[in-house]
């Protein structure tokens, strides 16, 4: 990955010298802190780069969460949003209670997501996908169901990877750890018309109902 | 008695069977009433918060609104699952950091007829409980069959101990609770160094390349300091260290063969109850061997896999040998 973020890097300066950065444009940055659950104080990141070096997911991303940080302070939108780097997060908080300046990265994390879908700008379908079916699933029954999730995941996107894990799928069923019929809550209707109505708070208010 | 509502979520239902039937079994003996939230919903885990704001957190307090208008003389809910009890502490906090978060959401619960008033429930995970309210005292008083000589790693992943929004635990990255728990059963703890490191979450069916060296690292730490066995307290971390195991040896080319298995397990064996009445047999990574050190038989898994692979028949992996890891996983290290 370092390439990448080199190259990455390499378009800030190419802009700023091409005079395309003349002021700062925070508006990215105000965007996603406002987007996101609880009080982000995203402003507040100092760019030590504690969340990279505590992250133990960091090999695979395409940028450390401080890397992330000076790009949405930068404005750079749609680069934010190509990242890999919130579909690698494993929301593991070692960041978050390591941060000295207290930002919800876990959360923000979360926000970048749910705009990158929205924005459809990322660049690999299978966390979006995976996410999708699993929300799908609980919107239907309001509980997870994990053998409708985890077949209609994996023929579509790990179809190789089935024969490796048959075992494990077997001894998941034989154990009774898996069951094939989902299990529906009782007041499902309930649930959809809370669900409805967030919805449709969510698209009068944008993402994050943010004003 | 004491006295509590509990919020079990689905993974209790189905994969983590065994966390909940030996939840059950322990929580009598120690004094802890449970009342199960009626008609509970998922808690959304860590994918819907990755979809949209609004509906995820409405779908969380579905449960808090719920909880709380049950809540008969008690006002603490319960969750034995990291993942829920994250998301439900979570939801609670940031209604009451950013009100206008706890306006959208009743407006949401308004459709259905509910209401929550953020802070009004307390949020607690179920290992909080037993060792800050039961009290580890109760606990030992209640060992018959103390786990001498066995060796435990106390393994509690990450959304237990962070991000803490109470300051609840003893630290965020080297809490000492489980540990002290598990001692109070009579186990030999080794003191665990990856305590809190992250078992992969959902990368086992996103990322997996991510999700097994997050796995062999906590399993290979585990086997190094000579661990007969893993205590958990999450269902997450249970499935991947548990039934993924096997698909990481098979990455790497490793055969560790570590069981893991839920801390209310053990507690239930040291309380001397029946193995098979705590769900032990239902792990992929057999327990047999760690329970023949405390002079216990694990019972037979329900039915076998089908055998007779052919030479010629589908690139089936290969059983594992039995126990006997460490000198490979040794040579795996040096790489």
């Amino acid at each position: 990955m370092p390439q990448r973020q080199v190259a990455m890097l390499g378009v800030v300066v190419e802009q700023v010298r091409a005079g395309l950065r003349t002021e700062e444009d925070l508006s990215l940055l105000s965007e996603v802190s406002a987007s996101t659950a609880g009080v982000s104080r995203l402003e507040m990141c100092i760019q030590c780069g504690t969340c990279g070096g505590s992250c133990p997911s960091a090999a695979d991303m395409d940028h450390t969460p401080r890397m992330l940080f000076a790009m949405l302070r930068a404005g750079m939108r749609e680069y934010v949003l190509r990242s890999n780097t919130p579909w690698i997060c494993v929301s593991c908080y070692h960041c978050v209670v390591r941060c000295p300046q207290n930002v919800h990265i876990a959360d923000v994390m979360y926000t970048l997501k749910g705009m990158a879908i929205k924005a459809k700008l990322y660049q690999d379908s299978t966390a979006p996908d995976f996410s999708r079916t699993f929300v799908d699933m609980v919107e239907e029954y309001g509980r997870s169901f994990e053998f409708g999730l985890a077949t209609r995941h994996y023929l579509k996107h790990f179809p190789l990877r089935l024969p490796s894990m048959t075992p494990m799928a077997l001894g998941m069923l034989s154990k009774e750890r898996m069951t094939i019929t989902p299990k529906r809550i009782r007041q499902i209707g309930q649930l959809k018309a809370i669900l409805k109505r967030a919805k449709q708070m969510e698209a009068t208010n944008g993402h994050g109902g943010a004003s | 008695m004491k006295h509590y509502l509990l919020y079990p979520g689905c993974s209790m239902e189905a994969s983590a069977r065994a966390y909940y039937d030996s939840l059950m079994q322990v929580a009598e003996p120690i004094g802890l009433e449970l009342e199960e939230i009626k008609d509970w919903n998922c808690c959304g885990a860590t994918e819907y918060l990755g979809i949209s704001l609004t509906p995820a957190y409405a779908l969380i307090s579905r449960n808090l609104a719920l909880a709380s208008q049950q809540a008969n003389g008690s006002r603490t809910v319960v969750a034995p699952c990291s993942a829920c009890y994250l998301n439900l502490a979570k939801a609670d906090y940031y209604m009451r950091e950013q009100p206008r978060l706890g306006k959208m959401v009743n407006e949401a619960l308004a459709a259905g007829g509910l209401a929550y008033q953020p802070g009004s429930l307390d949020v607690r995970h179920l290992l909080d409980v037993i060792v800050y309210d039961i009290g580890l005292e109760t606990v030992k008083s209640k060992v018959v069959r103390p786990l001498s000589n066995l060796r435990v790693a106390p393994y509690l992943g990450c959304m237990v101990p962070r991000p803490d929004f109470e300051k609840r635990w003893s630290d965020h990255e080297h809490p000492v609770e489980l540990d002290q728990l598990l001692k109070a059963l009579g186990a030999e703890v080794i003191d665990f160094p990856l305590k809190t490191h992250c078992c992969g979450g959902h990368m086992t069916q996103i990322s997996p390349d991510t999700a097994f060296e997050l796995i062999r690292r906590l399993v290979s730490s585990a086997d190094h300091y000579q661990a007969d066995i893993m205590a958990t307290l999450c269902p997450m971390c249970q499935l991947n260290l548990d039934a993924y195991q096997g698909e990481m040896n098979r990455h790497f080319g490793t055969h560790y063969r570590m069981p893991v298995v839920f801390f209310t397990q053990l507690m239930g064996l040291a309380f001397g109850l029946k193995p098979q009445d705590l769900g032990f047999g239902s792990e992929l990574v057999s327990a047999k061997a760690a329970l023949t050190k405390i002079g216990l038989q694990v019972p037979q898994a329900p039915a076998a896999p089908p055998k007779g692979r052919k030479e010629q028949g589908l690139p089936m992996p290969k059983p594992l040998p039995p126990r006997g890891s460490r000198a490979l996983a040794e040579g795996e290290v040096q790489k």
